[in-house]
């Protein structure tokens, strides 16, 4: 009995200043910004704040909030399409076809840009992409006389740095499915005289589904998100779900409207977590 | 045949990482550069470092990222480890449900988390600042902590304290002479991951800035917002380079991903 009560001291003593600190920083700040989404103005300075669902309504209401989450989801799709046309591959060669220390020091050159700053990794873009920057001058090289153009400011900008940025995501998550995958298992299916496509759609394809799958959720969910990104390189193009979100808390001081905004977003997110969750559940154990 | 292939998936790797490292090298470049319109060919001139080292705002939001990141660090780290120790060595009501709890931190944007965290320290009178600031840093950093200990230990298993406590080792011994120095490396690693997302964090900091009070990460995305100024580049460069120098520390210490 002692002992028991010694165990769930442990356990207690050891979780609760962990979980503590995370119900102040996660779950209070989100029940406070729910609360606050049905408010008609922020609380403050005496101001007097009644019930509303009105923060809701408007974005029933007007076209423009739902063009926006549109906007927002439909940039999660270029993103996540981009990501995996560029990474799976990545990963598949890095998996099967590199060996050794030469796959161990290309991982890691892939995954440290990841890890360093994703503020200055969008603004380094802006030098690439603006007129006259790197992407124009290679254009001019190699076409003489060819118009000058900047992508700065445009949507694809915005498509480019954010697939520059979550890419390594998806290597990661593919990687790992991809290099768990047993030879042998493809020297069968060799063996047996499955061409090289069939091996590829038949085992290795669904074999690396679950990196795949986590890959795409990891990144769909923070670029619809975003507001640095199409702030920095879209410009006036950047407009997005997370861009008029900061604009209520930053500019405008609309508290409520950017809580219901958030709230919305937020929706967004947990439905893509919730159609995800079975297929993720088997790969997203921790601890 | 086989040849032509190994080469099309090289020069396919080789393009990948020209994408992931082409515009941090050319922003390098340009730190570099003499003109401030990024005019070439670049005429190699350290005048934007000097300006830099004059600039006190960068410099006392320098000073702020790196407390900020100290701290977040210390925090994060002990907290993190207790956690991971009471996943790793008991089994108890809720274990799962905590554990799962670890995944909000890290899956909702952090907009929102940053936004939300401005609504309610605004609320109750916490207001905006580096101690708030904290607050979230270490939210974001706890589950990265509580996942790299717990990769540690889980692999080393409990058999070794077992055997201590046979022994007759104390429990307090026991964990400072057996379990500490096992996943002394996973601790590490999880220290410099803490590090490495607090000062790289810029979204949460952002909606926590003060007035004056601000990180380094905060007062680039103002001036880039402001205009280009090349001074920028040249922090940025630093910043690259000390985020990056940290995360190959955290390779000597925790490999990522899988064996290999």
């Amino acid at each position: 009995m002692n002992l028991v009560r010694r165990r769930r001291l442990a356990v207690f003593g050891l979780t609760a200043p962990a979980y503590l600190w995370l119900a102040l920083t996660i779950l209070l700040p989100l029940s406070a910004m729910l609360f606050f989404s049905f408010l008609t103005q922020a609380p403050f300075g005496g101001r007097q704040a009644e019930l509303t669902l009105g923060q809701y309504g408007a974005f029933l209401d007007k076209a423009f909030y739902r063009t926006l989450a549109w906007r927002s989801l439909e940039l999660g799709f270029y993103v996540t399409l981009g990501c995996v046309a560029i990474g799976y591959p990545a990963a598949l060669a890095l998996a099967k076809y590199v060996k050794g220390r030469w796959r161990e020091a290309l991982f890691l050159l892939i995954v440290l840009p990841f890890w360093s700053n994703a503020l200055v990794r969008t603004f380094s873009w802006t030098m690439v992409l603006r007129g006259d920057g790197l992407v124009d001058r290679m254009v001019q090289a190699v076409f003489p006389g060819a118009p000058s153009f900047g992508l700065l400011f445009t949507y694809p900008a915005i498509v480019v740095g954010l697939v520059h940025s979550f890419v390594p995501y998806m290597i990661l998550t593919c990687y790992i499915s991809l290099q768990a995958i047993d030879d042998s298992l493809i020297e069968a299916a060799r063996s047996l005289g499955a061409s090289a496509w069939a091996v590829f759609r038949r085992v290795v394809l669904p074999l690396s589904l679950p990196g795949l799958y986590a890959g795409v959720v990891l990144i769909f969910v923070p670029a619809i998100g975003s507001f640095m990104e199409p702030r920095i390189l879209g410009g006036p193009a950047g407009i997005m779900l997370g861009t008029v979100i900061e604009d209520q808390f930053t500019v405008v001081f609309n508290w409520p409207l950017g809580a219901a905004l958030s709230f919305i977003l937020l929706a967004i997110v947990l439905a893509i977590l919730a159609l995800a969750y079975p297929l993720l559940r088997r790969n997203l154990q921790v601890a | 045949m086989r040849r032509g292939w190994a080469w099309a998936i090289k020069g396919y790797l080789a393009v990948v990482l020209g994408f992931l490292y082409l515009p941090i090298a050319v922003m390098m470049v340009m730190a570099f550069n003499q003109s401030s319109l990024y005019e070439l060919p670049v005429r190699f001139d350290t005048v934007w470092f000097e300006a830099l080292a004059r600039n006190d705002r960068l410099l006392r939001a320098s000073l702020n990222s790196v407390l900020l990141a100290l701290a977040n660090t210390v925090v994060a780290t002990v907290l993190g480890t207790m956690a991971a120790l009471a996943f790793a060595r008991y089994r108890f009501r809720g274990r799962t449900l905590l554990q799962l709890l670890l995944f909000p931190p890290i899956t909702i944007p952090w907009l929102i988390i940053g936004t939300s965290m401005l609504v309610l320290f605004f609320w109750i009178g916490i207001g905006r600042g580096l101690h708030a600031m904290l607050l979230g840093h270490v939210a974001l950093s706890l589950p990265y902590v509580i996942v790299v200990v717990g990769a540690r230990l889980k692999s080393f298993g409990p058999a070794l304290e077992e055997a201590a406590a046979t022994l007759g080792a104390s429990p307090w011994q026991t964990f400072w002479r057996v379990s500490a120095p096992v996943m002394a490396p996973g601790v590490v690693a999880a220290a410099l991951f803490a590090f490495a997302v607090s000062f790289d964090q810029f979204v949460i900091s952002y909606f926590l800035a003060a007035p004056g009070v601000s990180t380094l990460p905060v007062e680039i995305y103002s001036a880039i917002r402001k205009g280009f100024t090349p001074e920028i580049n040249a922090v940025s460069t630093i910043i690259i380079l000390v985020s990056m120098g940290i995360m190959l520390l955290v390779a000597r210490f925790y490999r990522f991903g899988g064996e290999r």
